[in-house]
């Protein structure tokens, strides 16, 4: 590294004062594209000059205070298997094979990529991770409830668990060595101890220039592509390499969308739920209850109508019946008095006879 | 009150309390290990596998399961369907239950649960689709508690408590409903910041609006199911009107849910058709998807049709058992089965004997407590004071 400490503390100062005008909160789904805080910082890795040699790991398990390793750092062979990080280890370093033969290996690096916008940062519901205006992404254990969101979250399967903690688990993950050295204007241990220069730590604005550089340089060395440029949005941490990415175990299909994006239009549907949900559901109550108003009047209203008929052919039925009554009546006077009248003339005859 | 007195004094050593015995004691000894060993002691997650059928079958699918609260008061309540009413009551029951046991199986989940409540009072990480999640179950549980009051306080015979706690009903419906269309959709959109580890068939942008209208579908087919095991084991508590209305409301139901699931599988297939993965369906992940799609949901769909159709209500209520079924399926694909679909195998989830236990000890307790409170409080009868007062 050939960065002096002085100019290092500058470039921390310079961050740190510049402290963020976007803020920390995930921005909905628009046209503003965020391209870290200014100044932030960063690592170049440049796996065509890594050669697995772990010493960075060691580094790192050192400076972290990690549980010492089940096997040696100085052991190779450890690199027959594909490993990942986990609650002793931050960052590893993978051995592949190499494109033109077994004989040349290729190596890759595993960590924390520091995301510009970080999904655990805006997956974690206590706000336990910070992306700091230097560049890392630190973690805070003091709050962390251990509902694991995050690992599930992070695209490149960074967070670890403590699983056999009872009690205290933590989230373990490369913090950039934010608290232990960057604070303290010392590189993170991984950068410092690499014999190869492999790491080059700087302002990610300056290592994207390097990085444009050596392409430009070296363009059979290189491929045309810094991974981390635009991933998931762009990352602090920024990798050249010579061969595909998908060869040294690094996911070529994530995209360029920050990972708050995907989650940031479901929540934006939060309110609209909370305003217009009562206005439907009432709405919906209103005209249920309106409808059980007007069937009810209806059947008032047919029952009044059935009454009033019933009534009425009722009255027709007993008028009727008086009429009838009176014209029987009338026709047995009639009759009567045609009986009388004819017994009267009877008795005429007799009398007369 | 007198009924328990008399019909259900039965031996306390019956089969259901000997099998529940066991579960609960081999449940308190996991328990134990969980809280000394660390969850790795007890369950088979990884750093690449961070959560399993904790959160894929007990928060997942329970609160899925306990749909029925919010659905069935909406379409008593809302809806003004009344001759439904006698069905409010189990399925609040059967809600508030369920909510009660995702929240104490969420303590055995998270690695820290004394600090659940961090979220609310130390810090609020409100740009997480979690938040939202723990926010509206935690909420949606006091309404589920007070929806649930006024049973508890005719058992206990506190009369005003009680017809205060039955003027607020419509208002904590519609709360309810509120919430619970928040909180059903989020656990979808818990997996949408994770497109590159959810496979596109079951990913999609429309994840919480299929968990939503899913959760509508559980909660129709558990108010069938859960009234058929009801009448099954319960039969003599319940009064006349339950017993009268019980096929109603299957029909009823059942017509219902297979409307809703059409609806679903068509908003499945749109989504395919707006991500244009028509292609992915010939893969063996795709033989999978269309199996959940139209082996479950659509044969669901089918037999609710037709049992609606010809008043067949047994169909209706084995029907009601699949559809159930469906939805589990479901979110273990989401959560498990096709969630993290590019890893190898060898680095794939399979839970332990361990975490199936705690889950099933988890339903065991639920269900002692159902049936504690169904064989004491008015659930599946009108508690003769009351009656026909609401």
């Amino acid at each position: 590294m050939s960065i002096s400490r002085r100019k290092f503390l500058g470039w921390l100062t310079a961050a740190g004062l510049s402290s963020s005008a976007f803020g920390k909160v995930a921005h909905a789904a628009t046209t503003r594209h965020f391209e870290g805080h200014p100044d932030s910082l960063g690592v170049l890795y440049d796996n065509t000059k890594c050669i697995g040699c772990r010493t960075c790991e060691a580094a790192c398990n050192k400076v972290n205070d990690l549980p010492p390793p089940d096997r040696p750092f100085d052991d190779l062979s450890v690199l027959d298997n594909k490993r990942r990080t986990d609650p002793k280890k931050y960052m590893v370093i993978n051995k592949y094979d190499g494109s033109v033969n077994v004989e040349t290996p290729l190596f890759g690096r595993t960590g924390c990529n520091h995301c510009l916008e970080p999904a655990c940062a805006s997956s974690c519901f206590v706000r336990a991770y910070t992306k700091t205006e230097s560049g890392a992404v630190t973690y805070d254990s003091s709050v962390c409830v251990g509902c694991r969101y995050c690992m599930l979250a992070c695209p490149f399967n960074i967070p670890t668990f403590e699983y056999d903690a009872a009690l205290t688990p933590r989230i373990r993950k490369c913090t950039m060595c934010y608290d232990t050295r960057l604070v303290k204007g010392e590189l993170p241990g991984c950068v410092e101890a690499c014999p190869t220069e492999s790491f080059t730590f700087g302002k990610r604005i300056d290592l994207l220039r390097i990085a444009r550089e050596r392409i430009r340089r070296y363009p059979g060395r290189y491929l045309d592509h810094i991974y981390g440029q635009n991933e998931m949005g762009g990352t602090s941490w920024l990798y050249l390499s010579g061969v595909p990415f998908k060869q040294i175990g690094m996911r070529e299909d994530l995209g360029i969308t920050p990972a708050p994006q995907f989650t940031s239009s479901a929540l934006a549907a939060v309110p609209m739920v909370v305003g217009t949900w009562p206005l439907l559901l009432m709405g919906i109550y209103a005209v249920s209850k309106r409808k059980d108003k007007i069937a009810k009047e209806e059947k008032e209203q047919a029952l009044a109508e059935v009454t009033a008929q019933v009534k009425a052919e009722a009255d027709q039925k007993v008028s009727e019946a008086w009429k009838k009554a009176a014209q029987e009546k009338e026709k047995a006077i009639e009759a009567a008095v045609k009986q009388a009248l004819e017994a009267a003339a009877d008795v005429e005859t007799e009398e007369n006879s | 009150m007198s009924q328990e007195a008399t019909t259900n004094e039965k031996s306390f050593i019956s089969p259901f309390n000997i099998i529940a015995g066991i579960i609960v004691l081999i449940g308190l000894y996991l328990t134990v290990r969980r809280f000394t060993g660390g969850l790795g002691a007890v369950t088979n997650l990884s750093d690449n596998n961070a959560w399993g059928i904790w959160i894929g079958f007990d928060l997942l699918t329970g609160v899925a399961l306990a749909a029925g609260g919010y659905v069935t008061a909406a379409a008593v309540y809302i809806f003004g369907m009344k001759k439904y009413h006698s069905a409010v009551r189990p399925a609040v029951l059967t809600g508030f239950l369920g909510y009660a046991l995702v929240v104490l199986a969420l303590h055995y989940d998270v690695g820290r649960p004394w600090r659940l409540p961090y979220p609310f009072v130390v810090q609020q990480g409100t740009s997480s689709v979690l938040f939202e999640v723990g926010a509206c179950v935690a909420l949606y549980l006091t309404v589920l508690f007070l929806e649930f009051a006024p049973a508890a306080l005719e058992w206990l015979g506190l009369k005003k408590a009680r017809n205060l706690a039955v003027k607020f009903t419509l208002v904590l419906v519609v709360f309810g409903i509120i919430l619970s269309t928040l909180h059903q959709s989020s656990l979808g959109a818990l997996f949408l910041i994770a497109p590159s580890k959810l496979h596109p068939l079951w990913y999609s942008s429309f994840i919480p609006v299929y968990f939503f209208v899913s959760s509508i579908i559980a909660g129709l087919s558990m108010v069938i199911f859960e009234s058929t095991l009801s009448y099954r084991f319960f039969a003599d508590k319940m009064d006349e009107a339950h017993l009268r209305e019980k096929d109603d409301i299957a029909l009823g139901f059942g017509k219902a849910a297979s409307y809703v699931i059409a609806g679903y599988i068509a908003i499945q297939l749109m989504g395919i058709g707006a991500d244009n993965e028509w292609q992915l369906l010939g893969t063996g992940f795709g033989l999978w998807y269309l199996v959940e799609l139209f082996g479950f949901f659509g044969v669901a769909c089918l037999g609710f049709a037709i049992g609606a159709r010809e008043k067949n209500v047994k169909l209706i209520r084995w029907t009601s058992a699949w559809a159930v079924l469906a939805v589990i399926v479901n979110r273990f694909n989401v959560s498990l089965v096709a969630f993290n679909y590019h890893l190898p195998a060898s680095d794939r989830y399979f839970p332990s004997w361990m975490e199936i236990a705690i889950s099933v000890f988890l339903v065991t307790l639920g269900l002692i407590a159902f049936r504690f409170i169904v064989s004491r409080m008015p659930i599946l009868y009108e508690h003769p004071e009351y009656e026909d007062v609401h």
